[in-house]
């Protein structure tokens, strides 16, 4: 094991370059975010995921954002235990009827200022579950949405691009 | 107590005996049964060590899939509910016990003499009861989960945890009801059904190509496995045999899908046990694995590339060379962490001889996957009742009876082996792609029938994901469209295991048992 930690040590880190933001998650957030974020935030941001009735693909790429190749943490970003130390809700899903209430709960234990990003096409607006006797159709069907990340799953580097953009535009 | 293990009777035989053969069922045998006959079989359940491999309704009907593991012998057995309701398996079959609570949720067929007759996947945040059933109920709450009775427990010191549905990792919801006396769980009870999107529901009256893009979404870290059970059932309810090359594909999508899991699987338990060192060393490994599968099949899960009929993508030029080239980078990096894994005391002081589950328990509630090869069942669907291209391939199916976390930890392990094993023969030995007469090479797909030439019929199929057995059973309208699908993901018999599981073990140890077992919440709540 200890050769195995000097070989990483020697041969550089395995973390690759981060992503460009993405243009149109920026364009969405828009200065509304900025204005609040500046005043309230250093560039550290924490983030509390949330699968609100997801297939479990979108939690698989999330995951992945904090092994070695992506390491989320070198862009301040953070994955918190709790909604009480979060600034960001991440939900995926397309918010059964079941995990509504939970929902909700968890966005009113969020503390202001608080953002909601909506992670996969399920959480967009239901995607292919919408229509379902049993979900609401999608974040926004119950908490107010700031950002939308597409993709089924969206990729971690989409994810990442996401979250930067989120980052530059609150962090100022 | 006793086991025999001799005198079980021949399962087609017995069904045969009480009820009558239904025409069109592929490739198992079903059979109709009266309710008295129902009765028989419930009794003869009792005296037989038949599994239990699913139980699921229609709005007039209930089904249930028995196997005979010794023979091998698979068959469905079918009741219609003209008084609304069947008699429960659930005194002779712990196992039914949830699936016939979800049926009494989706369908309202009552299970008479259920012995734990609690709603299971109605919350009552629905806008409708028996949502799927022949009488659906609108109800004004729409959005308001009604309290839900856990078990009562009674004892002196005892002190309830409740924890959940929103986890404090990213992770799927659910909510454990621990009961504790001091650190020592004495019992453990899971409510589940927060993630039910109503999947059944939706697949109902779809064109058959719809209906498997939300096969694909029913636990997306096992898209592959359901898909090609979703593909391999509607290809038996129509007779249909998909390309030999798609055939050896879909095969090797699921052995990558297997080998990815495991090693995440792998990392995040020794993360658990507080040991980060191999979840970021087997992180960067299934890293590799997702990009290799998107740079072959264009999608990192690979998800909707297997469908009914063959294979959506075929392999790029230099497919083959990247999938040797990854079996021989994990051949190389994956073996020393092994032996960081078996050489780290501190490490098999957490995993040893925790969370165990007992091989009688196993064999009772027919848990498949690491969960049942880890307390000695040995039970594959890739070897019975086999699905080609497995019979044409080597491998072996590991096997241990010690039923703890580690043991959970080796199966894991020894079937990465297996699998890279397998994608290697696959690529080695896979038909060539086939070449029409003007150059092209059309993608191994077999048209599905359309319109008026698309033909009723039913299908089951048993597919080994990296869980365990998914059972995918579907009725085929004319016109191609499904009439009703059931997919029966493997974590149905394993969740309950977890409960048993845990007991004993101090309240720390829940989040390593949790994760040794990784049940998919998604796949089991539909
Ligand atoms: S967006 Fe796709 S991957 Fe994510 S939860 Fe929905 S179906 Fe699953």
């Amino acid at each position: 094991m200890f050769r195995h930690i000097l070989g990483h040590l020697t041969e550089g880190p395995v973390t690759e370059p981060a992503p460009e933001p993405g243009i149109d998650a920026l364009a969405e957030l828009g200065l509304r975010v900025r204005a609040a974020a500046q005043a309230r935030l250093g560039r550290s941001l924490s983030i509390r995921e949330v699968d609100a009735g997801s297939c479990n693909g979108c939690e698989l790429e999330i995951h992945a954002l904090n092994n070695p190749i992506y390491d989320l943490d070198r862009f301040g970003l953070r994955f918190v235990a709790s909604p009480r130390h979060a600034d960001v809700l991440l939900v995926t899903g397309p918010v059964t009827r079941n995990m509504e209430e939970a929902l909700r709960r968890t966005w009113d234990a969020t503390p202001e200022p608080k953002w909601v990003i909506a992670a996969g096409a399920c959480a967009i607006d239901g995607g292919i579950f919408a229509g379902s006797y049993a979900v609401t159709g999608g974040v926004d069907a119950v908490i107010p949405v700031d950002l939308r990340i597409p993709g089924c799953p969206p990729r971690p580097v989409e994810l990442l691009e996401g979250l930067l953009a989120l980052l530059e535009v609150s962090g100022g | 107590m006793v086991m025999v293990f001799s005198g079980d009777q021949p399962l087609h035989r017995v069904l045969a005996g009480l009820g009558e053969r239904v025409e069109g069922h592929r490739p198992f045998p079903r059979f109709r049964l009266h309710r008295a006959d129902w009765r028989s079989m419930v009794d003869e359940l009792s005296a037989n060590r038949w599994t239990l491999l699913g139980l699921w309704g229609e709005p007039r009907t209930v089904h249930v899939a028995l196997r005979a593991d010794m023979t091998g012998e698979v068959a469905v057995a079918s009741m219609d509910c003209t008084t609304g309701g069947f008699p429960s398996l659930s005194t002779v079959r712990p196992s039914a016990i949830r699936l016939e609570r979800a049926v009494q949720d989706l369908y309202g067929l009552v299970a008479e003499g259920l012995t734990d007759p609690r709603p299971w996947l109605d919350h009552g945040t629905w806008g409708t009861a028996r949502p799927l059933g022949t009488a659906p109920e609108p109800r004004g709450t729409a959005g308001q989960p009604e309290p839900y009775p856990v078990l009562p427990v009674e004892g002196h010191g005892l002190h309830q945890i409740p924890v959940g549905p929103v986890h404090a990792g990213i992770i799927e919801p659910g909510h454990f009801r621990f009961t504790a006396n001091g650190e020592t769980v004495v019992r453990l009870e899971e409510r589940l059904g927060y993630v039910h999107k109503g999947i059944e529901g939706l697949m109902a009256g779809r064109p058959v190509a719809e209906a498997a893009r939300l096969a694909a979404r029913i636990s997306g870290d096992s898209t592959v496995a359901h898909s090609l059970a979703f593909a391999r059932a509607v290809e038996a309810a129509l007779g249909l045999e998909p390309p030999p090359r798609a055939v050896w594909l879909r095969a090797l999508m699921a052995e990558l899908e297997r080998i990815a899991n495991h090693l995440g699987d792998i990392g995040a338990i020794a993360n658990d046990a507080a040991f980060a060192f191999l979840l970021a060393e087997l992180s960067q490994l299934r890293e590799r694995v997702l990009r290799t599968a998107d740079a072959c099949f264009g999608h990192r899960l690979m998800m909707d590339r297997v469908v009914p009929g063959g294979v959506a993508v075929d392999l790029p030029e230099d497919g083959a060379r990247r999938l040797l080239a990854l079996v021989d980078e994990l051949r190389r990096r994956f073996p020393p962490l092994v032996r960081v894994y078996d050489g780290k005391a501190s490490l098999q002081d957490r995993t040893v001889s925790t969370g165990q589950v007992a091989m009688g328990l196993a064999n009772r509630f027919g848990a498949g996957g690491f969960v049942g090869r880890a307390s000695g069942r040995g039970q594959d669907a890739r070897r019975s009742p086999s699905y080609p291209p497995y019979d044409d391939l080597e491998f072996e199916i590991p096997v241990t009876t010690e039923g703890d976390v580690n043991a959970r930890v080796w199966i894991r392990i020894r079937e990465v082996e297996q699998s890279l094993s397998l994608v290697e023969q696959i690529v080695k030995r896979m038909p060539g792609v086939p070449r029409s007469q003007d150059g092209s090479t059309p993608l191994p797909l077999a048209p599905l029938p359309q319109g008026s030439d698309a033909g009723a019929g039913e299908g089951m199929a048993l597919v080994e994901g990296f869980r365990g057995e998914i059972l995918t059973w579907v009725r085929l309208e004319p016109g191609g469209t499904v009439g009703r699908c059931h997919p029966r993901d493997p974590s149905w018999f394993q969740w309950p295991l977890l409960e048993a599981a845990i007991e004993g073990n101090i309240v720390a140890d829940f989040p390593l048992c949790n994760k040794s077992f990784n049940c998919s919440y998604s796949g089991h709540d539909l």
